[in-house]
């Protein structure tokens, strides 16, 4: 997915077939051993543990994300991020990176539309050395001027090249339309105009804001037995501050459909997103949505999506589309690209099979293929260390219950048809919020490559 | 922020049925290692089979690998290897277009198939107990597919949309595109692997066919399974499934292509696009890969790669963007699996207003000071251990491991060379490292290509509605 939204800055979570870490989890080797470790300090953790590779994985975050950043000041949670693991206490920046790259520690931060997350690897022998580096980058970054300029040039230079990236332009658009003058509409990368004028000072007071124990959440999976694991817990995170101090983010709907935008780019490829206001993870009728989302265009190639659009008419690479969602949001969003002079056939076909589903809904056929699918598909999403680490952080930040694992298969069959049904209809009656980002029509229409003129 | 800037946008090193993030490493270095050996065993029909064990997860991963990349093309059919690719999901006779694919999805398994210019494979991730039927499904169409205009001819329009998609809209590969063209004078490697597309759009039916029938057999094939399994267990199926598919002794036991001359001048291109709002400057070399290089030279230029640019600390980094602040990233890289030579990558995204005359002498001085003085000693520890850790993470993931055995063993390595790269990453001495720089880096052996920002195409109109 990382068409859609640059860099893997996602921000929000994304759910198609290919990232199911979020939310499909399965009997493997995680399910009957996960544990709920609280540490003598008081911080929580959920932890596997096991042996089978010489490795440990955390995956960690605080509540807060870009949805917190001032608002004229987008990307400060992302230029914090980027900031962390750039030196702290006495070490300046090449010493803590030395540190770390002469044990091979993995240490990195990324700032999300709701959190800021952070991810720490390791070989077990070095164990204490990594959860030291990240006790001292989480306490005491140092925010260097010199390190703030060097990696603000970085941010500037990747938001110079999205200015005529077609994929990127129809993602900023299509959120803008989304969501107005809401946080969420704000690239978490910010843009040219802010990150320019984010200052030191800016980036201290996100960091001593959102940095705390009250809002962060912790997965671990690896090869450490729990009482050291709790001890280098206590360690790492004990002396952060006790509250976090958020401003409140309000809940908002994606605008009502159709609406359509487009943005003129001289580009061989039109680039198209689509999408409707979503579901919120703790809705109801979430699973009855995921469902139908999978069969429309969920990414695999037997969705509607990608027979009708590419496997049939042979007019795109790639079609497929998501639910994602966010604290207070939740939003479907999806991609697709073809040349020029089919971009209206295109948008017209996505169009026509979105009204189909909303209309009349899945078939009792498809709705059991699917079912099949995300029963079935539940272990691969865990059959690595990082990959269940990542999971058991987003079934805490989704306030799903630690033995999910085992209800999910149950919560998948209980959807019926007409559950599926309505949940199409609530999705995608109004039609689509669409963004075209390519030729204008009348320049799509001429030849592609114009014949160099005689002299 | 991420310190390790692998080139930001390299060429086209895989192409893919589907976008699939899985495939984003690509040409990975051999060098995965579990702690216990993988079974291998050969079938009478000369099938290689690998079976790495991971019981973790009830899960297993089945990817075949066939001996046939872009560089095996006929000149003028340039993209036939990616084609068929495509088009070996239309059915066979045994099985309709789209039971295959169903199959995998009822039980929620994942597919994709992917090629390169050595190599072409495919694979499913599946639970452990679909693996017969995969085996019977991905078997069948070894020699069993059966090609229809109706779905051939929408799927050349999908590839020419994968074109447009990786390469046309994209000024960055635009430039690699360019790059390997001017690199390769004579071998094939200079084609790229999705083909030109002019000659994309001609690809039909016919052409997709013959080249099936050559390159698809059992003797050239290696099939990999990684996962749950017992591999006493899986053997009976395996011999039941692919063993009795009959050989095809016309496929050389080699593959031979054209080789390049001993390159003997300096080559630079220019790619201007309108597009480009980040310049950057790439240096790519013509060196030995794992397969061609003498003993030891291939990990000298890993651990050559980590120093120059792997990371905030390496010495491009530190002279490019901490020191002279000419340049916003800095990196390189070394992809050693290929059948023939590789390339190592240098790159440079300039800071604005930044020469690129002042970024190439920064390069040269540290290739020069490199190619005349030993490494320091707690340096070069460094990055070994850090290449020597990847070995190690890389157990992580059973997908990973069957891309590397496949994609080592389809490049002429073995199962021990695989085994044993992180003792050979350990053995390399400042020597090697010092002599690889001064033979390998030489500036003869190279391409520089310059992305620029094209001003003086006629603007198309910019408004927005």
């Amino acid at each position: 997915m990382s068409i859609i939204f640059n860099a893997g800055r996602l921000g929000i979570a994304v759910a198609t077939a290919f990232s199911l870490v979020t939310l499909t989890m399965t009997p493997s080797f995680a399910a009957a051993k996960v544990q709920r470790l609280v540490t003598p300090g008081g911080i929580e953790a959920w932890f596997v543990q096991d042996a089978t590779v010489p490795l440990i994985a955390m995956e960690y975050a605080f509540g807060g994300g870009a949805a917190q950043d001032p608002k004229d000041k987008s990307g400060t949670a992302n230029m914090v991020a980027s900031l962390m693991d750039e030196g702290a206490g006495d070490l300046d920046s090449s010493t803590f990176r030395d540190r770390m790259e002469r044990r091979a520690i993995e240490l990195n931060f990324n700032a999300q539309r709701d959190y800021l997350r952070g991810s720490l690897r390791m070989l077990k022998e070095h164990r204490d050395e990594a959860f030291d580096l990240a006790r001292l980058a989480l306490t005491s970054p140092r925010f260097d001027a010199p390190d703030v300029e060097r990696i603000r040039a970085q941010i500037m230079s990747g938001l110079r090249r999205e200015t005529s990236n077609p994929n990127s332009l129809a993602t900023r658009k299509f959120l803008q339309m989304a969501f107005g003058d809401h946080p969420y509409s704000r690239p978490s990368n910010g843009s040219l105009t802010d990150v320019p004028t984010i200052n030191v000072d800016d980036i201290k007071a996100y960091k001593q804001r959102i940095v705390a124990k009250d809002t962060l959440k912790i997965a671990v999976v690896g090869d450490v037995d729990p009482g050291t694991l709790a001890t280098l817990l206590d360690k790492t995170f004990g002396a952060l501050p006790a509250k976090a101090t958020l401003t409140p983010v309000p809940e908002v709907t994606a605008v009502k459909p159709p609406q359509k935008e487009s943005v003129t780019l001289d580009v061989p490829q039109t680039v198209i997103t689509f999408g409707s206001p979503g579901v919120k993870r703790d809705d109801p009728n979430f699973m009855a949505a995921y469902i139908v989302n999978h069969i429309l265009g969920g990414g695999t190639l037997s969705s509607r999506l990608y027979h009708e659009v590419r496997e049939k008419r042979g007019l795109v690479y790639s079609v497929s589309g998501s639910l994602l969602w966010m604290q207070h949001s939740g939003i479907y969003i999806g991609s697709t690209a073809t040349r020029a002079d089919r971009a209206t056939e295109t948008v017209d076909t996505v169009t026509s099979e979105v009204k189909r589903m909303a209309e009349q809904g899945p078939t009792q056929r498809e709705l059991d293929e699917a079912k099949s699918y995300l029963k079935g598909s539940q272990m691969l999403a865990l059959d690595t260390s990082s990959k269940l680490a990542g999971a058991l952080l987003q079934y805490q930040l989704d306030k799903l219950p630690i033995d999910y694992i085992e209800k999910r298969n149950a919560i998948v069959d209980a959807v019926t048809l007409d559950q599926a049904k309505a949940a199409a209809k609530k999705l995608w009656a109004d039609g689509l919020l669409t963004v075209v980002v390519g030729r204008a029509p009348q320049a799509a229409a001429a030849p592609v490559a114009p014949a160099p003129k005689a002299n | 922020m991420t310190s390790s800037f692998r080139l930001a946008a390299r060429s086209v090193a895989v192409v893919a049925l589907l976008l699939a993030p899985a495939f984003a490493i690509s040409g990975a270095r051999a060098q995965a290692v579990t702690a216990k050996p993988p079974t291998t065993f050969k079938l009478d029909n000369g099938m290689q089979v690998v079976v790495i064990e991971d019981h973790r997860t009830p899960v297993v991963t089945q990817m075949i690998w066939y001996k046939v990349g872009s560089a095996d093309e006929t000149p003028g059919k340039s993209g036939l290897a990616h084609f068929l690719e495509h088009l070996m999901f239309k059915g066979t006779a045994k099985h309709p277009v789209g039971e295959f694919s169903q199959t995998v999805q009822r039980v929620g398994g994942e597919e994709n198939a992917f090629t390169s210019t050595d190599y072409t494979g495919y694979y499913q991730r599946i639970s452990k107990d679909q693996l017969g039927k995969m085996m019977e499904f991905e078997a069948d169409r070894m020699t069993g597919l059966v090609l229809k205009d109706e779905n051939v001819l929408p799927e050349r329009d999908v590839v020419l949309e994968e074109y447009n998609m990786r390469v046309a809209n994209s000024p960055d590969a635009r430039l690699s595109e360019q790059i390997m063209a001017a690199l390769y004078l004579n071998h094939p490697y200079g084609r790229p692997i999705i083909g030109w597309h002019q000659e994309i759009e001609k690809l039909d039916r016919e052409d997709a066919l013959a080249f099936y029938k050559r390159f698809y057999a059992p003797n050239n094939a290696t099939l990999i399974i990684a996962g749950d399994v017992d591999p006493q267990e899986i053997r009976p199926m395996v011999e039941r499934t692919y063993g009795v598919i009959p050989a095809q002794p016309a496929i050389p036991e080699r593959r031979m292509r054209p080789q390049e001359p001993t390159p003997a001048a300096p080559r630079t291109v220019t790619l201007a696009d309108p597009r480009v709002e980040q310049t950057s400057l790439r240096r790519y070399y013509q060196v030995p890969s794992a397969t061609t290089a003498a003993a030891g030279e291939s990990q000298a230029l890993d651990v050559l790669a980590q120093l120059i640019g792997g990371g905030a600390n390496s010495y491009l980094y530190r002279a490019l963007v901490v020191d002279k602040q000419l340049a916003v990233n800095a990196g390189a890289s070394y992809q050693g699996t290929a059948l023939d030579s590789a390339q190592f990558m240098i790159s440079a995204s300039p800071k604005p207003g930044a020469e690129f005359a002042d970024i190439e002498k920064t390069i040269d001085a540290v290739i020069a000071d490199l190619a005349t003085n030993p490494v320091p000693a707690a340096d070069l520890e460094r990055v070994k251990t850090q290449l020597v850790a990847e070995a190690t993470y890389a157990q992580d993931s059973q997908a990973s491991l069957a891309r590397w055995y496949g994609a080592a063993l389809t490049t002429g390595l073995s199962v021990e060379d695989i085994r044993s790269w992180p003792d050979r990453i350990k053995a390399v001495t400042a020597e090697q490292v010092r002599a690889a720089a001064q033979t390998w880096l030489d500036k003869k052996r190279s391409v520089t290509g310059y992305l620029i920002k094209d001003t003086s195409a006629p603007k198309r109109e910019e408004k927005r509605s």
